[in-house]
């Protein structure tokens, strides 16, 4: 691990004034449960750590009239303590849960799990998200693809989103509120991922000198049933295949309006219009459930290695929406 | 003398018991010190250059810039410029600094630069492999094969793979050097405490007799860990070079590129039985890659010897990584080609396998009652007959159930042994050996022997082993340590109780040969009134101990085990998930000398068997020649809740314990990858021909896993 310097701001402002205008200058360290081992292996090296963990108002869970306001520095254990004995919000809740190691939930934070950078393979040995060799052709589409995107995949990204809150957020129309030097601005969860387009471009939309301070749950989110369903190889520490969070508005057994979104399978958090669109006005049981996971994988376009995860989006799909009205 | 001999049931105290291990309370509280936990004052740390490439010719070393940072002491070239290197993660170079920081640092400034040359690192089959990368080593027939596969009724043709895997010891490789005086004390992660000390004399220009080899705890070796290695010799010629004791143990990823591969092996299967299920005829053509060195020739079919027969095997030389033995070296293997595709047949000839394999039985030999005994005692213990189905669980629901089986066996003499055992006149008793404890527990084996022999309590013995400067014993490999040490130490204690006898046989008024030691007492055979208390009795000794010798002794000890396992299993098969429900193993290897200590060899077998048939795998990438998972966040081992439950029998019945003292810490390990294939097969109704049965695969077996 190359030397850094370490600030430990006590306030948002302080900490924005110790970032740099690009990522190589300073980067934001709160649990550390990536950053440190992105470090560890030189595939980022900031000159500079800025620990934001000691700032008071990035902590805690807090009711606003618009939603619920999460601190970005609040460790997941913390989240999984308010959510599990309120039974509130399900599809957030079971994907705290799958961050089954429980050092990680100690540690990691809620704004950390949405920053956290992809596990591609090619990326963590060093071979830049885009994952090239040293002539710039991409390694995945002829390379060992078995984790990687069958959506949004038609370049140059190949890397899945590998955010456990994201999918869910996204599917409860969250947002996220980001600090800057010119002051606050409050984004969609959706919108803070994207696809990046060159080499240059990270897979968030938050700029070097940004801060995500707070994630909102609109009050809505509560009148939704709402389910994440996750395929793991392991129950043990392992990253999910392929997972699904559903939030619907019901009426009675009919969907009024369906949210789902997909999580491991994109670049980014995939949300699967096909499906919502084949859920809405309908009343859900089994058979709408599979329809909707056929419709879930429209446009899927597997890799070489990955076609099993198309298969494994539509049973996802089905079960989360099983599962959200059970 | 009479002859040596194990104690009758009756008379046993001690052995056969299930007694926890001596040093659990040590390690459970963290006290015990591994090489890594090894501090000794004014210590280096060293870290590794690696090569990146596969197959790459080093044609310069500049270490300038690292040697010129202030705190790097030393340097150490593994591979000169000139010489290649043969997988990714091979060692170029060593830097040892005042920090573990420091000498990381100071490695990455190291400058290498490479020729890079063509590499191998596709398990592929000789046709693919390319001119001068693959060897045939055998070619063998028995019988008549063509016309048994005439005779037969039906026959099965399958490919059966099982991929090239680590050790992925939880104690990564290494040591802390120590050069002092002249002399070189190394506390070494080894399996070989006794014979590694030859390998340091030379680099350093000093006899063996100077070198001091400690290894009181390790984290597993898994026959990965009999050498000093390349980096051991390292930490040590840069203590000499220092003049500072030096610590250089393996990164995570290092440990998984570098330190020790388990060959692959595939097979083209054809097999032939007659109606009834009598098998006919076998017919393999078998490959694999052991790195660039070749890999064993496996013997199949594996422990049912079908009489008529043709093998082919070739080797395929790769640069994935260095073969080393892997615990049972090619047993799971030739297990996994054999096993699956026997029980294949069965399910065409729509015949439980467990009738199949009884059937057949004859054809494993001698030890066939054995064999049959074994399976049908783990087929009580599985339910068998009320969870087996024909193929496929034809229940609703996407969760489908199934069980599957295999035999093995393994060979398991002692090795060479030495034990020296002192009875001092305060009464304590030290027995001491240079062997070592992989952490099967051989040092709680080694006090329940002496502590029996002596009529002691286990407290009433000190064992001390990891130390060369011990009496020499062999390398803990091939599951040979437990005869080799149980015998010396019956031995060793035998003697100096015999010792003793004579100098208390005048004070209880009779003849050396009257005595025995039960209880903590010395008393007449036969008149239990006519006593001495230990201490009492040790007394007798004035001022000097009693210290006797023992060797291994061919007497007390045997080889040849066998085992049935047993697995069930849940699939989804809209998943393609994979639970280990339960497993069952009953396994035979002689007199047991500690049931507990027994026993957990084969549930960490039975685990590290779950981890291998559904997870491992080293993952390589063809267009890099890297590997993709020297991590153990992608080389997957089983969780906590991802093994089930574990049932173990061991047997222990009069007939078996005669045989005296056999080796066990490999032969469970060998059947479960083909015991959980079996069980996914009867769930599923389809075979996955290739471990691990990952989601991907057994989608793929269900012809799930293909494009929308």
């Amino acid at each position: 691990m190359r030397a850094f310097e370490y600030g430990n701001p006590s306030s948002v402002k302080q900490a924005i004034s110790l970032l740099g205008s690009n990522w190589s200058e300073a980067a934001v360290f709160a649990g550390g449960t990536d950053l440190l081992s992105l470090m560890k292996d030189s595939i980022v090296t900031p000159g500079r750590l800025v620990n934001i963990k000691e700032i008071r108002e990035l902590h805690g869970i807090r009711e606003e009239k618009t939603g619920m306001v999460i601190g970005a520095a609040t460790p997941l254990e913390d989240l999984y303590d308010h959510f599990s004995p309120r039974k509130i919000l399900p599809a957030l809740l079971t994907a705290i849960e799958g961050v089954s190691s429980y050092q990680m939930r100690s540690m990691g934070t809620a704004g950390g799990d949405l920053l956290q950078r992809p596990r591609c393979w090619y990326f963590r040995n060093g071979f830049g998200l885009l994952a090239r060799n040293s002539k710039g052709q991409p390694l995945v589409p002829n390379g060992d693809n078995r984790y990687h995107a069958i959506f949004g995949n038609q370049g140059p990204a190949y890397f899945v989103s590998p955010s456990s809150l994201a999918p869910a957020l996204v599917a409860f129309d969250a947002s996220v509120r980001i600090e800057g030097p010119k002051g606050m601005r409050e984004i969609k969860v959706a919108e803070l991922f994207r696809i990046p387009r060159d080499a240059e471009e990270r897979e968030h939309t938050i700029a070097p000198k940004e801060i995500l301070t707070e994630i909102v749950i609109p009050a809505s989110a509560h009148n939704t049933r709402s389910a994440t369903y996750e395929v793991r190889e392991r129950k043990f520490m392992d990253w999910p295949l392929a997972t699904a969070s559903v939030a619907l508005r019901m009426e009675g057994r009919q969907v009024r309006q369906a949210s789902v979104v997909l999580g491991q399978v994109a670049p980014t958090p995939w949300r699967a219009e096909a499906a919502e669109k084949a859920l809405a006005g309908k009343t859900l049981d089994e058979a709408t459930a599979t329809s909707a996971g056929e419709a879930a994988v429209e446009g899927a376009h597997p890799l070489s290695k990955n076609g099993y995860k198309v298969q494994l989006v539509r049973v996802a799909v089905k079960r989360a929406l099983l599962a959200a009205i059970a | 003398m009479a002859d040596i001999k194990w104690p009758p049931a009756a008379d046993r105290h001690l052995i056969g018991k299930r007694i926890s291990r001596i040093d659990g309370p040590l390690k459970s509280s963290g006290r015990a010190k591994y090489a890594y936990d090894q501090n000794p004052p004014n210590m280096l740390y060293a870290k590794l250059v690696t090569s990146p490439y596969a197959h790459a010719k080093v044609t310069a070393i500049d270490t300038s810039a690292a040697e010129s940072m202030p705190g790097v002491h030393g340097v150490y070239i593994f591979t000169p410029v000139g010489k290649e290197v043969n997988w990714e993660g091979q060692e170029v170079v060593a830097i040892a600094a005042e920090t573990e920081e420091l000498a990381e640092d100071a490695a990455s400034r190291v400058k290498v630069e490479y020729e890079e040359l063509p590499y191998l690192v596709a398990d592929t089959d000789p046709q693919h492999a390319g001119e001068g990368r693959f060897r045939s080593l055998s070619e063998e027939k028995t019988g008549d094969p063509d016309q048994a596969f005439q005779q037969a009724d039906a026959t099965h043709e399958g490919m059966y793979s099982i991929p090239v895997i680590t050790h992925c010891c939880m104690e990564s490789h290494g040591s802390v050097a120590q050069w002092e005086n002249g002399k070189l004390n190394v506390w070494l992660s080894t399996q070989n405490v006794s014979g590694v000390s030859g390998e340091y004399a030379t680099p350093l220009n000093i006899p063996p007799a100077n070198v001091n080899v400690q290894c009181q705890v390790m984290g597993g070796g898994f026959g990965s860990k009999f050498a000093a290695d390349s980096w051991g010799v390292a930490a040590a010629v840069l203590s000499q070079k220092t003049s500072r004791p030096v610590k250089l143990m393996l990164e995570r990823d290092t440990e998984l590129l570098a330190a020790g591969c388990r060959p692959s092996m595939h097979a083209k299967v054809r097999v032939g039985a007659k109606r009834d299920g009598t098998l006919l005829a076998w017919d393999s053509e078998s490959w694999g890659t052991g790195g660039m060195q070749g890999a064993g020739v496996p013997r199949l079919p594996y422990v049912i010897e079908i009489p008529n027969r043709r093998t082919h095997h070739t080797t395929v030389f790769t640069n994935i990584g260095p073969a080393r033995a892997w615990r049972a070296p090619n047993h799971p293997q030739m297990c996994f080609l054999t096993m699956p595709a026997l029980d294949d047949l069965a399910a065409k000839l729509n015949m439980d396998p467990l009738d199949f394999f009884i059937q057949n039985i004859a054809l494993t030999g001698e030890r066939a009652d054995v064999y049959k005994e074994e399976l049908l005692k783990a087929a009580e213990m599985m339910g068998w007959k009320q969870k087996w189905h024909p193929r496929g669980d034809k229940t609703p629901g996407p969760i489908k159930r199934g069980v599957g089986l295999s035999i093995h066996t393994w060979g398991g003499a002692g090795h060479a042994s030495n034990c020296r055992c002192t009875i001092h006149p305060d009464g304590s008793v030290q027995v001491a050996l240079g062997s070592q404890d992989l952490g099967t527990g051989t040092r709680t084996v080694i006090g329940i022997v002496a502590a029996e022999t002596l009529g002691l309590p286990l407290e009433g013995v000190q064992v001390e082993i990891g130390d060369n400067k011990y009496p020499p014993d062999g390398a803990s490999g091939g599951s040979t340590t437990v005869g080799g040490v149980s015998s010396s130490t019956r031995v060793a204690s035998t003697n100096a109780l015999n010792e003793l006898f004579a100098k208390v046989a005048p004070s209880l008024g009779t003849t050396p040969d009257k005595l025995e030691a039960v209880g903590g007492q010395i008393r007449v055979i036969g008149d239990p009134s006519k006593s001495m208390p230990w201490k009492q009795a040790c007394a007798k000794l004035g001022a000097t101990p009693i210290v006797a010798m023992g060797e291994r002794n061919s007497t007390l000890i045997s080889s040849g085990v066998g085992g049935a396992q047993m697995a069930e299993v849940s699939v989804d098969i809209e998943t393609g998930v994979v639970r280990m429900e339960k497993m069952v193993a009953v396994q035979d290897c002689g007199l047991v000398i500690d049931l507990k200590t027994a026993e957990s060899q084969v549930y960490g077998a039975c685990i590290m068997g779950t981890c291998y048939a559904l997870h491992e795998e080293k993952i390589m990438d063809q267009q890099t020649g890297t590997c993709l998972n020297a991590n153990m966040e992608f080389y997957k081992l089983s969780g906590l809740d991802d093994i089930g439950e574990i049932a173990v029998h061991m047997m222990t019945d009069p007939a078996i314990e005669n045989r005296g003292v056999i080796g066990l810490g490999e032969p469970p390990v060998v059947s479960p990858g083909a015991a959980i294939s079996n069980a996914v097969a009867n769930a599923i109704g389809v075979r996955v021909p290739e471990l691990p049965m990952t989601p991907n695969r057994v989608l793929e077996a269900l012809g799930k896993g293909g494009k929308v």
